[in-house]
């Protein structure tokens, strides 16, 4: 309703001449937006308030005498504290896993999108092709890869990095490697394609005004990549702090994230009003971690 | 020819959006007060029966539950005798992984008294009996399952959530106890030294299944998992707790176990008897043991759902697998415990080794320290369900 008065008092005084049949013109950018605004409306913003009346009934409530909603607030606090570490432990991993996705990351899109000449497509489906295939599929396959009796962990006790009875699987390490490879694509393409618009000549300027190649690249590549960079992070980091599987499959007990209580509070333990209020804590501290960063990062653009 | 976009600003966007959201949520959340119970009564809930006219059935059971031809994997021999004998064209789908899982599939359809599209359900005993409970369960006629009253195995007949065996038939049944791999470390006797033998540590699983799980501790304790008290179930649970917080217990699984132990990633775990066995077949080194203190007997039960159109069909099939040599076929493939008495006689015909199996056949000392969970209400259930899921780390 809101936007439909807008609508009618919204054209702002510039002075441009007005168009020949204003009535259809106005409404054309809304019949646009129609259908992707009916999709979001029927199937996220229909389901969210659902799940935010969820987080308020009364947590006594069950399947068989159902659910009343008694706006019970207490939910929250109460998820809150009993799952503390397990959120902490989420915004960790993602956090640990995205530092680790940066150092190898930048390095390849920049090597891609600036070295790799005739190469360039060959190593871009390299990093796409993985997705053809089922993240869980992916994420078993690091079981194989990490196993107690596989190659690499064979390797890292010889070298002594790990002691004789070390392994990965099963440990912090472990599930911040499967989430760094899980979501590394992710973060790997708006880099490159911020990258790969880079104008040589601009380095060649700074080159010539004295600076050095680490100068050179804080003050030219770096800034220019920065659009590539805050959307790759922001890919990169939302999934992952939300991630189950790679602490499932990879981790113990000891590794959980929110993600593995969310489901076991809908599946398993069927209690509807924590499971919501837990996703709904999760999705306020993912907006403020966000919201935090953009404004730091200075690009009101992405907003 | 910009000017007519002009009235669409990002601003006047974003304040539409939000305002139209924030009035959907508040009409939603309005509208939404509550949910109503989801039970449902056997009047207020009627199925129609169309088995006399529409000569099919929708099946839907776990993986690898059912006999496959060994040269044709499309081929399914047992099912397609019936098939053919009967005329009742099955549709037989394996889209059951997780009872916790299937439950979330189905709960919106069944709560509303609405058509899953199965007409045979396979759920293991406390999600049939979470099912029953909540009246979403049809009733099936025993004079059409003949074979079932006569053959049902006595440790079966009479359980307290289908008292005159006619709601929920056992498909299968299998134990719950030790499993370990011989190449990785030494035989295990006892849940106490698989919870605490230092050369295990970090190589140890048990299973996610409170009621496997937690079973074998009570038992280890002297404890009745049958029948025991809330003081008892948290004397077992300090026990996990301790296992879980010293890293000895490394994962809680489902099926997924069974890859780890035969890579030999994990040396030893509580398992399934049906899944060891077919372990063994690739590594004899894999061993299940029933520990002396006993173990978990659970069955996972054939169940018509609520407003599926095949009740009858449905009785035709359950009765025709109480067959004796029909239940010998199957077993033969599947290696879990047979719920059907003479179908050991049968099995002798088609392997001898496999009939004298005390894991698909098991003889009276195993049976007499076999228990079933005890039956728990659904403030029981939650209650313990949310103890244990803290211990295991959800």
């Amino acid at each position: 309703m809101t936007a439909l008065a807008q609508l009618g008092s919204g054209t702002p005084a510039t002075g441009s001449p007005p168009p020949a049949r204003p009535g259809r013109h106005r409404l054309l950018p809304y019949l646009l937006l129609l259908p992707g605004a009916a999709w979001l409306v029927l199937f996220f913003v229909v389901p969210l308030a659902q799940l935010a009346a969820a987080s308020l009934y009364d947590p006594t409530g069950s399947l068989s005498t159902g659910y009343v909603l008694t706006w019970a607030f207490g939910n929250y606090p109460e998820a809150l504290q009993a799952y503390a570490p397990q959120f902490a432990r989420s915004f960790g991993y993602a956090g640990a896993a995205l530092v680790l996705a940066l150092l190898l990351g930048y390095p390849l899109a920049y090597a891609i999108a600036q070295k790799a000449g005739r190469w360039k497509n060959l190593l871009l489906v390299c990093v796409v092709a993985p997705m053809f295939t089922s993240f869980l599929v992916r994420t078993l396959a690091w079981k194989t890869i990490l196993s107690d009796n596989g190659v690499l962990v064979g390797l890292l006790r010889d070298v002594h990095l790990l002691g004789p009875d070390g392994r990965l699987l099963a440990t912090p390490v472990a599930v911040v490697l499967g989430l760094t490879y899980n979501f590394l694509p992710f973060l790997v393409l708006p880099l490159y394609a911020s990258l790969e618009r880079l104008d040589h000549r601009l380095l060649e300027a700074a080159g010539d005004l004295y600076a050095g190649p680490l100068h050179a690249f804080r003050t030219v590549t770096l800034p220019l990549s920065m659009p590539g960079l805050i959307a790759g992070t922001l890919l990169f980091f939302i999934p992952a702090t939300g991630d189950y599987i790679n602490a499932e499959l990879l981790g113990t007990p000891n590794e959980y994230m929110i993600g593995n209580v969310i489901d076991s509070a809908f599946l398993v333990r069927l209690d509807y009003p924590q499971g919501a209020a837990l996703s709904f804590l999760l999705m306020a501290a993912i907006l403020a971690v966000v919201f935090v960063y953009l404004r730091r990062a200075g690009t009101e653009d992405v907003l | 020819m910009r000017t007519p976009l002009r009235p669409l600003t990002r601003r006047g966007l974003l304040t539409g959006t939000l305002g139209s959201a924030a009035l959907l949520a508040t009409g939603g959340s309005l509208t939404g007060c509550g949910t109503k119970a989801a039970t449902q009564t056997e009047a207020g809930c009627t199925s129609d029966d169309l088995s006399a006219t529409e000569k099919t059935l929708a099946f839907s059971n776990w993986p690898q539950y059912m006999d496959v031809d060994d040269k044709d994997a499309a081929k399914r021999p047992s099912l397609d005798a019936f098939v053919a004998a009967s005329g009742i064209k099955v549709t037989y789908t394996e889209d059951i992984n997780d009872n916790n899982e299937f439950f979330g599939k189905v709960q919106n359809q069944l709560a509303g008294c609405q058509s899953t599209g199965r007409d045979i359900i396979v759920l293991t005993d406390w999600m049939a009996a979470r099912m029953i409970r909540l009246g979403w369960i049809q009733k099936l006629d025993p004079a059409k399952l003949p074979n079932v009253a006569a053959n049902l195995l006595p440790s079966l007949r009479g359980r307290s959530f289908d008292q005159e065996n006619r709601v929920a038939i056992p498909w299968q049944s299998g134990l719950a106890g030790l499993a370990y791999n011989g190449s990785v470390t030494g035989e295990i006797r006892t849940v106490n030294e698989l919870l605490t033998r230092s050369d295990l540590k970090g190589k140890v699983t048990a299973l996610s299944e409170m009621r496997d799980t937690m079973g074998l501790l009570l038992q280890s304790n002297g404890h009745d998992p049958s029948n025991f008290t809330a003081a008892q179930f948290d004397d077992a649970l300090v026990k996990l707790r301790k296992a879980v917080e010293s890293k000895h217990i490394r994962r809680f699984t489902g099926n997924d176990y069974a890859p780890d132990l035969a890579k030999g990633d994990i040396a030893a775990c509580v398992g399934w008897s049906g899944d060891v066995i077919q372990l063994a077949g690739d590594n004899p080194k894999i061993r299940f043991v029933a520990p002396d203190s006993g173990v978990m007997l659970f069955s996972d039960n054939m169940l018509v759902p609520n407003k599926a159109t095949h009740r009858g069909n449905a009785e035709a099939l359950i009765d025709y697998y109480y067959q004796p040599a029909v239940a010998a076929k199957l077993a033969a493939y599947v290696n879990y415990i047979c719920p059907v008495k003479g179908a050991q006689a049968e099995m002798e015909k088609i392997d001898p080794e496999l009939a004298a199996n005390p894991l698909i056949f098991p003889d009276d000392a195993l049976l007499a320290k076999s228990k079933v969970f005890m039956a728990l209400d659904e403030k029981q259930e939650k209650e313990y369900e949310s103890r244990f899921q803290q211990v295991i780390g959800a």
